[in-house]
């Protein structure tokens, strides 16, 4: 059975989408990520133009953030003050990432900047992640508990205009936490990602915010990101395809239910270990598509311009 | 509706001066639909034209979709990656294209006549933009170009075959694809003898969205800011209602 993408302007079968809604739902039901670095080169796989791919998964993103972080939220883990200094930063650096996606669009380079963009990130993130997993399954079987710091003093701890964070039970620089949000906002924008995969290992590593608060907060400020990118991309580009981002969404509720109820049967480093290999499978095929010859080196896009 | 009712006597007032030209001419054609609907289930159209010509000759029939700016881009090895590094723009580019004939078109009609009337992919007239454009270039940039279109269905690249009963009657088959742009077709049915025209017959297809679809694409593009916050209410709604089927069920 197929339909028409009104926005798209092309016609899919609708179990397609329903599935691929369904596995990346299923993945972040798993993982406990949002799952957009997954859903947006998928949709650019089959065939829907980068532009509406990247603003459609930001209006989607927005409603899978309000479903995950209503659990949390619940159980008092979500940081309002820090996710409302994190989505001042959020809000400028999207809005600048929805100027630069169109700028790059004008001169034909957006779907190089997005590859880019996610073979950088996705590699590092990937990267990290797995040798972090690693040393903690190798940590576990030698099982030599140390002690952590319970806080490092570097650098940015002497930045003016400091807030103190109850939940976070942090006293830091605003400068910090806004130049995180603003840079992750300018990578949700371009990416059509909520930029929890960046966010989460910011807030522990360079915040030093405790674990139980970061997914919360991530996902409260990433409604408001995604909300704002769906907002611009829908004014400045008419690229949000309400019929898909619900399709999409349809499939991801359900397959969300399914990968939470597997993620129990794995342990904490074992997750993050496939997750980390499935981010760097990503960030390979992209990289991969970079430096393979095309198949034609010539390309066409509607309209005139350089 | 009303751009229903509006497309409907469009179509009408067409056939109608289609009919008063008949009496006198040695092709009549038509085709069996005025208007293409892109409705929610749209996966393509045919449109079948179909029509009568007197005497002994050739048949072609181009079908042109509405036409506008296209830009090409050719990749090239940027330290190790493939990026876009050069871009032509052709102006008056159909946005569709397909041609039938009875014969090939070698065969129909002298270069020049395909030239003029632009019958063929390689007679089509793309203008590129631009001043002291390299030729070999433009070569290039157009091969791309017409390369890409056929890719995505949108350029026939065979000449579609035209049926003949009794040296009368013809009739031909053009495929439109599901991801045909809306607008205002040209499709052109030419009668020729000894290689010149004898006859000619342009009929106007309007390929417009219909219903559902139609009213979403129309209220994002003329309602874009009330449209984002809608697209972003209706998001929060079903998160919402996705995190309460998800506590229901667990």
């Amino acid at each position: 059975m197929h339909i028409y993408l009104p926005i798209a302007e092309l016609s899919v079968n609708i179990f397609l989408i329903l599935g691929m809604g369904g596995a990346v739902g299923f993945l972040s039901g798993l993982f406990g990520v949002g799952g957009g670095f997954l859903m947006t080169p998928l949709l650019i796989f089959i065939g829907v133009p980068p532009a509406v791919a990247v603003g459609t998964e930001a209006n989607q993103i927005v409603a899978s953030s309000v479903s995950g972080v209503i659990a949390h939220w619940r159980r008092g883990n979500v940081d309002f003050r820090m996710g409302g200094v994190l989505l001042v930063g959020g809000f400028a650096g999207s809005s600048v990432g929805v100027w630069a996606f169109a700028a790059l669009r004008e001169v034909g380079q957006i779907d190089l900047a997005i590859k880019l963009c996610y073979v950088v990130f996705l590699g590092i993130i990937g990267g990290l992640m797995l040798n972090e997993s690693a040393r903690a399954m190798l940590r576990a079987r030698s099982s030599t508990p140390r002690r952590a710091k319970l806080h490092q003093h570097t650098w940015f701890h002497g930045l003016p205009l400091k807030m103190r964070f109850q939940r976070s039970k942090l006293y830091i620089s605003a400068i910090l936490p806004l130049g995180i949000g603003f840079f992750v906002g300018i990578l949700a924008a371009l990416m059509g990602v909520g930029g929890g995969f960046i966010m989460v290992p910011a807030m522990i590593y360079l915040l030093g915010m405790p674990t139980s608060v970061v997914v919360g907060t991530s996902l409260f400020q990433i409604i408001f990101v995604t909300a704002n990118v769906t907002f611009l991309q829908a004014v400045n580009t008419q690229t949000v395809d309400i019929v898909l981002a619900l399709l999409l969404l349809a499939g991801a509720v359900f397959g969300a239910q399914v990968g939470s109820r597997f993620a129990g049967r794995l342990k904490g480093e074992e997750l993050r270990g496939l997750l980390a290999l499935m981010v760097l499978a990503v960030c390979a095929k992209l990289g991969y598509d970079l430096v393979a010859t095309p198949e034609d080196l010539f390309s066409i896009t509607d309209g005139g311009g350089h | 509706m009303r751009r229903l009712w509006f497309l409907a006597t469009l179509s009408l007032i067409l056939a109608v001066s289609a009919g008063q030209a008949r009496a006198q001419q040695e092709l009549v054609a038509d085709l069996s639909d005025h208007l293409v609907a892109i409705t929610t289930g749209f996966t393509g159209a045919d449109v079948l034209l179909f029509g009568a010509v007197e005497g002994e000759g050739e048949i072609v029939v181009t079908m042109a979709g509405p036409r506008g700016d296209v830009t090409v881009r050719r990749k090239g090895r940027v330290v190790g990656v493939w990026a876009n590094v050069e871009a032509m723009t052709f102006a008056n580019t159909p946005a569709f294209y397909a041609v039938a004939a009875t014969r090939p078109l070698e065969a129909v009609a002298p270069e020049d006549v395909r030239k003029r009337q632009e019958i063929g992919l390689d007679n089509l007239a793309l203008r590129p933009v631009g001043e002291d454009l390299d030729a070999d270039a433009v070569t290039d940039f157009r091969d791309g170009l017409i390369r890409n279109k056929i890719a995505e269905n949108l350029f026939a690249a065979e000449v579609a075959p035209i049926n003949v009963l009794s040296n009368r009657l013809f009739r031909t088959r053009i495929t439109l694809p599901a991801n045909v742009a809306t607008g205002v077709y040209t499709v052109s049915a030419y009668y020729l003898r000894d290689g010149s025209a004898v006859h000619a017959q342009t009929t106007p297809l309007v390929v417009s969205k219909i219903g559902v679809g139609a009213d979403v694409f129309l209220f994002a593009h003329s309602y874009s800011a009330a449209y984002g916050l809608i697209a972003i209410v209706i998001a929060v709604a079903a998160g919402w209602l996705a995190a309460w089927i998800g506590r229901k069920v667990s």
